[in-house]
């Protein structure tokens, strides 16, 4: 063992990566009284220098495109200039790769709080049947857990984090802890209508946004940007709402620009350090811990164990089964956009309200039988005045054409009136998605990358189609007029990994043989190894994983802090 | 004053009425940034004085909104948009003198209209053969033109946004609920 480990302390718990598992196992951990050390591969956050909130785009010259043009170019390769920071599809200094055929995009997010600091905070529960997938329809697995365990840390994640939501009695959509959500906007009240004659459901949102002041955090002020990030911390995000007040402990010991490279194991077969990269000084450190929770998000929590390999773990760690790295899913996106005629000429007023939706469409149809496609979707709603930006009149340019007066006319006339209904659906997860590591290319600090497989089925395809014909339906039934889309039904998938719920690839199971994790997401193989972000999902159901991730990651912190207390980690 | 507002939700104290303060102060320092002089990055004298005549035509207003300067940085960065710009603005002299014997900015007023709608619209392309250039290049400038001209203060006013603000609660006036109820048949 080099001079450099036996000089060190050991930690209680090494966490790598600070979003919403890592801020979770961080919150918890501290409050059973362990102290916890963090590796976090990008800057310290400060939420008053770095995030754009109320911002007008006018307040730099470049007005959100960029001082090199980028967005007139770089299509879904950019991030929104306005957003929370230092996330991407695309870091410099570290690339990953996509095999012939597949097209995937690998969004990684380096900054105290991570993808937090910018997600949408839906918040929604996975329902009873999404446990249990295998047994429903015979396709994909079962998960080792019930939705009645996972209960009790739902109730206390949302009771923590403050959810807006009602309560309907969906079975779609467990009901949770609830705060009162805003109102509906004026388009959000047509949706509601037409879905009404169709016989489909439309409620109101869930979302991890405070409608009052909760837990020393201030009441949301409706400014309707949460993406920018938040600086009264009225959203749920891991950096503001978890490890800052955990910080305050003493206990927490976070180091920043530490980019985790592999797990150190002895002859026992346990962690004994991380090694990592100091990205500042561009040096190796390691640091000794009795535990490490790998929670840097699905594909990063599977290059690491993937790239700690040695004699004894010649496939990567934890992975005897070979699983890790497989059933690689990202949710199933469609969109449809209509011009509303009825909301025409309509008085202009603040329709900034919380984040993006205030209402929605749980899935409806989990009880029909026959249906051309396993599984469902639910729809997110866009649309409303929005702060105008660089291309949000693109598409009145092109369709009125003109210019002068005119064109302002058309531009007026338009603004507001277009409604835009997303599908959020669940990918069954099969063998032709999955990452591994593509020992030919290494990163800017030396370790090797993923390289990505992805494939849809006609699964996907089929809920593509239902999709579109649904929402066109629905916003026809308000007047909506929706152009003609002939492109085919493939090219009307959001690619994989654009809307970022990549997930699986270091899975949960009974099974040692077919799976890495065990119930509690611990190394069925190595005692003190967990994982806490998406990668341990069995399946990617149709509701945004952030709640999941923070409640089973809530569920895992008392499972390790037991066993550190009873001396079995 | 976002270290502000960040210090007062800290302490959990952040009133609506502060916050609201927090904005007008960002909007008031805003409009104190605009500088009297600007020498421009990628265009020569003519091409910036053809540019802003341009995008005047393109969006009234759009000059005092920032336009020229907006796609000058942006091209003075971007090879690409060099290209485009460059390359549209000596089409469009060329055009001008090959009709009207004048450089686009020394035509007449209605010259220019003749000029520009032929290339404001796809559907020219199809009976003047040779338009297709200007026609891509009008495309790129009215785009640009009206990103920079809404996303300033003077565009984001006239087309009536009222966010970015911050309010006690949300509410949607009845108004304009009755008014799309009313209008799309679902009241």
């Amino acid at each position: 063992m080099p001079q450099i480990l036996r000089s060190t302390p050991i930690h209680d718990v090494v966490i790598i990566g600070s979003g919403a598992g890592g801020g979770t196992m961080t919150q918890v951990l501290v409050q059973l009284g362990l102290k916890v050390t963090i590796l976090e591969a990008g800057p310290m956050l400060n939420p008053a220098k770095d995030y754009k909130e109320h911002m007008w785009p006018y307040q730099v010259a470049h007005r959100g495109a960029d001082p090199d043009g980028a967005f007139y170019f770089a299509g879904s390769g950019r991030y929104n200039y306005f957003s929370a920071p230092n996330g991407s599809w695309d870091i410099q200094g570290e690339p990953y790769t996509s095999a012939p055929g597949s097209n995937f995009r690998w969004f990684r997010s380096r900054i105290t709080g991570g993808r937090t600091n910018h997600y949408g905070r839906i918040a929604l529960r996975f329902s009873d049947y999404d446990f249990k997938p295998y047994s429903n329809d015979g396709l994909g697995t079962d998960w080792p857990i019930a939705y009645e365990d996972l209960a009790p840390y739902y109730d206390k994640a949302e009771s923590f984090i403050g959810v807006c939501g009602s309560k309907e009695g969906i079975r779609s959509a467990p009901d949770g802890v609830f705060l009162q959500g805003p109102p509906p906007r004026v388009h959000e009240a047509l949706i509601q209508r037409s879905c009404k004659k169709l016989g489909i459901p439309c409620i109101p949102s869930r979302m991890a946004i405070l409608s009052k002041a909760h837990n020393g955090r201030a009441a949301c002020h409706y400014c309707g940007e949460c993406n920018r990030g938040c600086v009264s911390a009225s959203n749920y995000s891991s950096s503001q709402v978890q490890i800052f007040p955990a910080m305050k402990t003493g206990r927490v010991n976070l180091i920043n620009d530490a980019m985790a490279r592999e797990l150190i194991t002895d002859d026992s077969g346990k962690v004994t350090a991380v090694s990592y990269i100091d990205k500042i000084t561009r040096s190796e450190k390691q640091i000794r811990c009795r535990a490490v929770v790998v929670a840097a998000s699905a594909c990063e929590s599977s290059r690491i164990l993937l790239n700690s390999k040695s004699s004894r773990h010649p496939n990567g760690l934890s992975n005897g089964s070979g699983s890790v790295g497989k059933f690689l899913t990202d949710t199933v996106a469609s969109t449809v956009t209509a011009q509303v005629p009825a909301l025409e000429g309509m008085p202009v007023h603040n329709s900034d309200g919380m984040s993006i939706f205030h209402v929605y469409v749980p899935w409806w149809e989990w009880a029909k039988p026959n249906k051309d496609f396993p599984r469902g979707y639910h729809i997110e709603i866009g649309g409303g005045y929005r702060m105008p930006s660089v291309g949000a009149f693109n598409s009145v340019c092109r369709s009125s054409q003109g210019y002068g007066q005119a064109l302002k006319d058309a531009i007026k006339k338009d603004y507001g009136t277009s409604v835009t209904l997303m599908g959020r659906g669940e990918m069954i997860p099969n063998a032709d998605s999955y990452c591994e590591i593509d020992s030919n290319t290494v990163d800017q600090w030396g370790i090797p990358t993923l390289r990505f497989h992805f494939k849809h089925s006609e699964h996907e395809l089929k809920m593509v189609e239902h999709m579109q014909r649904n929402f066109t339906a629905i916003l026809e039934g308000m007047g909506g007029k929706v152009a003609r889309d002939d492109r085919p039904t493939a090219d009307k998938i959001t690619a994989g990994g654009a809307v970022v719920h990549e997930l699986g690839t270091v899975r949960m199971g009974n099974d040692p043989s077919t799976s890495a994790l065990n119930q509690y997401c611990q190394s069925h193989e190595v005692k003190n190894l967990f994982v806490a972000d998406a990668a341990p999902f069995v399946s990617n159901p149709d509701k945004n994983p952030t709640l999941t991730i923070v409640s089973l990651a809530w569920r895992t912190a008392e499972y390790l802090a037991e066993e550190m207390r009873k001396g079995n980690v | 004053m976002l270290v502000q507002i960040a210090a007062a939700a800290a302490a959990g104290s952040i009133g609506q009425a502060e916050a609201q303060h927090v904005h007008q102060e960002v909007a008031a320092s805003k409009d104190a940034v605009k500088s009297a002089t600007y020498t421009p990055k990628a265009f020569n004298a003519h091409e910036e004085k053809t540019l802003r005549a341009l995008c005047e035509r393109i969006v009234p207003g759009a000059t005092q909104g920032g336009a020229f300067e907006y796609i000058d940085l942006l091209s003075s960065n971007n090879g690409r948009l060099a290209a485009i710009y460059h390359g549209g603005l000596a089409w469009l002299d060329h055009e001008s003198t090959q009709r009207f014997q004048a450089l686009f900015v020394d035509a007449k007023a209605t010259e220019q209209t003749a000029l520009l709608n032929l290339i404001a619209f796809r559907e020219t392309a199809a009976s003047n053969p040779g338009l297709e250039t200007g026609i891509r290049f009008f495309d790129w400038a009215r785009r640009m033109t009206v990103d920079a001209y809404y996303t300033s203060a003077a565009g984001i006013r006239e087309i009536g946004f009222k966010g970015n603000g911050a309010l006690a609660e949300f509410k949607v006036p009845q108004e304009a609920m009755e008014y799309a109820l009313k209008r799309s048949g679902l009241g």
